[in-house]
């Protein structure tokens, strides 16, 4: 590895069984911090399940998943959320009924210290938090450039901006490690053009950015590291140009689509 | 009908109704409130007062009850049956604490305030944690399991806690302390009793407090994200058990409240009270739009005033039939009730 640093994550033989399924079998390697690393591999390769338990929607039946030096398997979502851990899904998953600008503040839920009879008794302290947290999601809504709708409902919302309110839904919950699961799926060209410049943007804040992708030309631009998964098996793992090369990558996965 | 309620949902999903369904609907509305208006001003208008009143003061009850239907129904789509029975329990509970606290019927006086509201408080207190445990032991277990088996579970709950209730006060319906003044005074034609305002103004309050917290509040907004995306939420940092837990608390806090309101008012209870208020204030949940707070709230009124204009101006053998047509109609012509679901359209 390049860096001398300590992975933000590393994943030790993990393994998830469903029944008599593999989905993941004895997966290992540490994701460096502050760059972007990515994810590939075939459909029901067993991505989505690694992430999974990663977050904690799933307990590894084997194997150690440790962020930032603590191990972290079989913890639950929302702990993992409040460690510093956050995703977005495949398919969009927001709280539909609520405006964008809610959408965010419940990922700002996590940070906030007011109790219950501050938000009864409308305190100086709750009512200074609760303008602080509406003001921080604006900047989130900003950040990934959907401010304008901030009030529409999330279900309203065009699909891309339906996306790009979720990496700030995210990102509201100050992670340090930052799941991405497809986040260019459906997008056109010019959008996923404007998705790797918001990925720049991400990790020169300091977060860790470890995405899965589909799209070979982004993830090939955008991340620093790959790994690939081929029916729950690291197959692959190094620089997009090694990984490009190599072999075995070519058989399972590049050599179908590409 | 519990086949129907487990599809229930699956109902409400399909928004409003047909052009016919909506004139049909306002027809028979029209009707009944003609019918009303002729019965009406066949009886003084003191009287209508009185009945309003009435409808009134039972209604907010009602309201109180049916939130706990739809903040359940609203975060895991399950009609929690054993509530009605919670809110029979706020009854128990209170009348087992009087004693404790020295508070006996006839002696009523600005003395005793304090001591109602502390018994009113350890009342809603022991029927959150009554609720709560319901929840763990019968209802989480059975999360992803089919929708109907929690329901029938539930069913099963309401007939351990009716028959706990049996157990330990007995088969008939005890009394109830009359600890609200009994005074009445006029206003023009309309004569209101003390007792009345007091009911109404507690239950108001109650539903108002509630509705503020479950806006302002964290745990409020942590409720709404649960209720749409539980996997979402859980990601955002939210303890998606400790929701649940508090979503069944505070429904049954508000219906150990109503429990003890219903005593105070109505001066009695029994074991299989709750089995009967609950299908109504469930009905009032139905009505308003289950799901929806505001809902529940209006549902819960408006029910109780069909209940005591139904009782009074026509045949009281025939309100239960009535209120459960109006469950029919609603589910039929309008499943997602008066205000809507859980959330409006936007």
């Amino acid at each position: 590895m390049s860096t001398d640093q300590k992975p933000i994550l590393s994943l030790q033989g993990v393994i998830k069984r469903f029944g008599g399924l593999t989905a993941v079998d004895q997966v290992s390697f540490d994701v460096p911090k502050g760059e972007v690393f990515a994810l590939i591999g075939p459909n029901g390769a067993g991505k989505t399940t690694l992430f999974n338990c990663i977050t904690g929607m799933h307990v590894p039946t084997a194997g150690r998943v440790v962020f930032e030096g603590r191990d972290i398997a079989g913890t639950k979502p929302y702990r993992t959320a409040q460690l510093g851990i956050a995703r977005t899904f495949q398919n969009i998953r927001l709280f539909e009924y609520m405006s964008a600008l809610d959408n965010v503040k419940v990922g700002e839920h996590v940070r906030m210290k007011a109790k219950l009879w501050d938000a009864i008794f409308r305190t100086p302290f709750a009512r200074r938090e609760e303008r602080e947290v509406s003001e921080r999601a604006m900047e989130h809504l900003r950040f990934v450039g959907i401010e304008r709708h901030a009030d529409n409902y999330a279900r309203n919302l065009a699909y891309g901006q339906q996306r790009r309110l979720e990496i700030a839904r995210a990102l509201a919950t100050e992670p340090h490690l930052l799941l991405l699961d497809e986040p260019a799926a459906g997008f056109t060209p010019q959008e996923k053009v404007e998705l790797m410049r918001l990925v720049d943007k991400i990790i020169s804040r300091g977060i860790t950015v470890f995405l899965i992708e589909h799209d070979m030309r982004v993830v090939m631009e955008v991340s620093q590291r790959i790994v690939v998964l081929d029916h729950g098996e690291k197959i692959a793992e190094g620089p997009p140009a090694e990984v490009r090369k190599d072999q075995r990558v070519i058989d399972a996965y590049l050599g179908k689509s590409a | 009908m519990i086949g129907a309620l487990a599809r229930m949902p699956s109902t409400l999903r399909t928004f409003g109704g047909s052009q016919v369904s909506n004139l049909v609907g306002l027809l028979i509305v029209a009707g009944a409130l003609a019918l009303t208006l002729q019965h009406v001003l066949q009886h003084s208008a003191s009287f209508f007062f009185q009945i309003l009143i009435i409808g009134i003061a039972d209604g907010t009850i009602y309201g109180l009850i049916a939130l706990g239907y739809t903040m359940v129904y609203g975060i895991i789509e399950l009609i929690n049956f054993a509530h009605g029975d919670v809110f029979t329990l706020g009854g128990y509970f209170s009348l087992a604490l009087f004693p404790i606290f020295g508070i006996a019927e006839g002696k009523a006086g600005f003395g005793y305030v304090i001591p109602l509201l502390v018994v009113a408080a350890i009342t809603m207190l022991l029927c959150g944690v009554v609720n709560v445990a319901i929840e763990r032991v019968a209802y989480r277990p059975l999360r992803h399991a089919p929708r109907l088996a929690p329901l029938i579970t539930a069913i099963g709950m309401s007939s351990i806690l009716e028959g706990a209730m049996y157990l330990w006060r007995g088969p008939n319906s005890l009394h109830y302390p009359d600890l609200l003044p009994l005074t009445r005074f006029n206003i023009g034609p309309v004569n209101i009793g003390v007792k009345d305002l007091i009911v109404i103004t507690f239950a108001l309050v109650l539903v108002v407090v509630f509705t503020l917290f479950i806006n302002l509040s964290k745990l409020g907004k942590a409720m709404r994200a649960t209720a749409q995306d539980r996997d979402a939420a859980q990601l955002m940092g939210i303890d998606i058990n400790r929701t649940i837990s508090a979503t069944f608390f505070i429904g049954a806090a508000l219906a150990g409240a109503g429990g003890i309101t219903w005593g105070l008012y109505i001066s009695s209870v029994d074991p299989f009270l709750g089995f009967i208020t609950g299908l109504i204030a469930f009905t009032a949940a139905v009505f308003g739009g289950i799901g929806n707070i505001p809902g529940a709230a209006l549902g819960g009124l408006l029910i109780g005033l069909i209940r005591a204009f139904s009782d009074s101006y026509f045949d009281s053998s025939w309100t239960e039939v009535l209120i459960f047509g109006i469950l029919i109609a609603t589910l039929v012509f309008r499943p997602t009730g008066l205000l809507g679901m859980r959330v409006p359209e936007k």
